[in-house]
């Protein structure tokens, strides 16, 4: 690690920026979400930055990357704009989505964020779909489909990766497994002890897991397999796991219910990825306290301006409300 | 004996009450037994009746819906929820090639006695992929019966039928009604499939409505009264079959009409219902009949977006002012709403 970062200083320093930009993202939306001026459901991806991050740094910017209704941190991390991102959320016109698609369904195609829809599994094959088309076309992209461990219940899941596998498509699943699904934990879904990665090796792609709150982790592990899938080697499989802090959908936290130990929360909230990956750095010497207050300062001033670009951008005309139904 | 209980409370009754009476039924889907319960209509099934017959799903609607199929044919009845209608859609496989057409593709041998609860809506940015009012689609399938109660009563008595149907029932909650409070009767209460009920009597018009829409119409039926016009109002509850004698009966006597429906206009069950009284009472129309629904377009999330989208009370006035004539003063229904028009009630808080 400590090689690493003396040898790629800016990319540490991009990593933590990064994780720190979605992290204050989040919790200003949660901060501000009962101000109810934002009215779509919402759901954050608090503590589950480094693998957005990750990835999205790894990541060309011309690679395709499609994601699930738990998309903000995703769509950041690619590249995608912040300020369209929250006018999105505030339904306005300006919004990635001109305000028809809210918070679960954003795109920002000038990164290659094709989209992000709230379906459980409904984006897996589109990304396969986009794998097949850069096959199509000739060219060295990679397509990204990000998902969470409920998706890999679903049939289509089964059929997609049995598709990008024996067509050889340059496709790169990301499983963020979080250990819920609403407030359904793994143990009610899925057979105790199956590692949700070599269930899919069995199916003929080449996997591996990682911990997910390990960016650098996540990082490397990823950025090793790329080229290979650049070059013909066909598709490649992550499991990472981390987990949520907040609600499932929405500003609160929702330990109260039951569902989840206080203590497993805690315990998680102990391994924070941005907290970790800052005190590294730190120790690391690549960087210092007063240039950690610099970033939050300009990281805080880039979201007052987001937030305050959305507020004031206008809503769409409502002749809109029938606009776009077809491609003319 | 009927005591007041909301929507949700008179689902999760039927529920209990079934799974008392009949060892058989079984209830599953995601999020049954979690904290929030669906909305609270299965809250405390598990701890009743044990988790063999109340469990959690694995996020894999197709499969659970075969798997619902195959039970059904051994003597269980499984009711399985859908926490949205568009969740549900992955099963369309399962639903209708297999579990409509069962029963006639076999010469009758067989039956599919499933139910199956779609929660569908409105509101609160729920946009396209959360918000689909499709029952249409399922009433036009041959072999499938589709109920949408709008009435705390209703919601007890036409699940208590569903579940006890020999058939495939497609069970159709509107989210807007879950807190609707009203009579419901103790005890083994059923509402026959196909039988919709008269909910006003007038005489100017007839308004055939459905699910959260009826809630609207009664609105709108109060301010027309006050302008002398008096409605009929036909609350469909079942959607296939469509008690259309009651519908024709109606139309006979008030000489025109109005449908109104939750979903797009085009080939909705309001359509349904135009067609068939045009064919039917043609000769008794007095003007051409009319319906009510939603845009042909997704359901967008902007709040500025839907308010123009979704249809009310108002819509419902104007409309039938301009079919009896008459220019009504709507303002007097936006003074009375107290809270913002993507929500059900100053209660909601969102963000589900
Ligand atoms: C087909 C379908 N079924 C159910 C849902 C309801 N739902 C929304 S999010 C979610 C949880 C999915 O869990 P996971 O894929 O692990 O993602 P996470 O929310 O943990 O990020 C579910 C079940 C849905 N959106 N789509």
């Amino acid at each position: 690690m400590k090689e690493f970062i003396s040898k790629n200083k800016t990319v540490a320093i991009e990593l933590l920026y990064k994780m720190k930009n979605i992290r204050l993202v989040e919790e200003t939306i949660a901060r501000r979400y009962s101000e109810w001026k934002m009215r779509c459901p919402t759901h954050l991806c608090t503590g589950q930055e480094s693998v957005a991050v990750a990835v999205g740094t790894a990541l060309r910017k011309d690679d395709f990357v499609i994601s699930t209704h738990r998309a903000h941190g995703h769509y950041l991390g690619k590249g995608g704009s912040l300020k369209r991102m929250i006018a999105e959320i505030y339904g306005k016109s300006t919004g990635c989505s001109k305000g028809k698609g809210g918070s679960m369904h954003l795109i920002d195609k000038s990164v290659n964020f094709m989209g992000s829809t709230a379906i459980v599994g409904g984006t897996i094959p589109v990304g396969v779909g986009l794998g097949l088309s850069i096959t199509l076309k000739k060219t060295d992209q990679i397509s990204c489909v990000f998902f969470g461990d409920g998706s890999i219940e679903e049939g289509v899941f089964y059929e997609s990766v049995n598709f990008a596998v024996l067509k050889k498509l340059p496709v790169l699943f990301i499983c963020e497994n979080n250990f819920y699904s609403v407030y359904s934990p793994l143990k009610v879904r899925q057979p105790e002890g199956r590692k949700i990665y070599e269930m899919v090796a069995a199916m003929g792609c080449p996997s591996q897991c990682g911990n997910g709150n390990d960016v650098l982790e996540v990082y490397q592990k990823v950025n090793s397999v790329l080229e290979g899938i650049r070059q013909g080697n066909g598709p490649f499989f992550f499991e990472f796991d981390t987990y949520r802090w907040r609600e499932h959908c929405g500003h609160n936290f929702d330990n109260d219910l039951g569902y989840r130990t206080q203590e497993e929360y805690l315990s998680w909230k102990e391994k924070d990825p941005v907290c970790a990956w800052e005190t590294i750095l730190l120790e690391a010497g690549v960087i210092s306290t007063k240039d950690i207050e610099e970033m939050e300062n300009k990281i805080n001033k880039e979201i007052a301006n987001a937030f305050d670009f959305a507020e004031k951008s206008p809503f769409p005309d409502t002749k809109e409300v029938c606009t776009e139904i077809y491609s003319e | 004996m009927t005591r007041k209980i909301t929507y949700a409370q008179a689902i999760n009754e039927a529920m209990v009450q079934a799974m008392e009476m009949d060892k058989s039924v079984i209830c599953y889907g995601l999020g049954v037994d979690d904290p929030k319960g669906v909305f609270g209509t299965t809250l405390g099934l598990k701890e009743k009746f044990g988790s063999e017959r109340v469990f959690d799903m694995p996020t894999s609607e197709n499969a659970m819906t075969g798997v619902a199929i195959g039970a059904s044919m051994n003597g269980i009845r499984p009711v399985m929820t859908h926490q949205r209608l568009d969740f549900f859609l992955l099963a369309m496989d399962q639903l209708v090639n297999n579990a409509a057409k069962w029963h006639y593709m076999f010469g009758g041998q067989t039956s599919v006695p499933i139910t199956i609860r779609l929660l569908l809506g409105r509101g609160w940015g729920q946009g396209p992929t959360h918000s689909q009012n499709l029952q249409a689609w399922f009433a036009h399938i041959p072999g499938l019966k589709v109920v949408m109660p709008t009435t705390a009563a209703d919601a007890k008595g036409l699940l208590l039928s569903s579940i006890f149907d020999n058939n495939p029932v497609i069970f159709i909650e509107h989210r807007w009604l879950h807190n609707l409070e009203g009579e419901v009767p103790e005890g083994d209460y059923r509402v026959p499939i196909g039988k919709a009920q008269k909910l006003r009597t007038g005489d100017d018009i007839t308004i055939v409505s459905l699910s959260y829409m009826t809630i609207e119409a009664l609105h709108a039926i109060e301010i027309l009264g006050r302008n002398g016009i008096s409605c009929d109002l036909i609350d469909l509850r079942s959607v296939n079959p469509i008690d259309w004698e009651m519908i024709y009966g109606s139309v006979r006597k008030t000489k025109k009409l109005l449908a109104l429906d939750t979903a797009a206009e085009s080939f909705s069950v309001a359509s349904e219902v135009v067609a068939r009284v045009s064919m039917e009472c043609f000769n008794d129309l007095k003007c051409a009949p009319k319906r009510i629904a939603l845009p042909d377009c997704p359901t967008p999330t902007s709040p500025a977006l839907t308010k123009v989208f979704d249809k009310g009370a108002v819509d419902i006035v104007n409309m039938a002012g301009k079919m009896t004539g008459k220019n009504i003063d709507t303002g007097e229904i936006s003074k009375h709403k107290t809270y913002p028009h993507d929500v059900p009630g100053d209660w909601f808080k969102g963000p589900f």
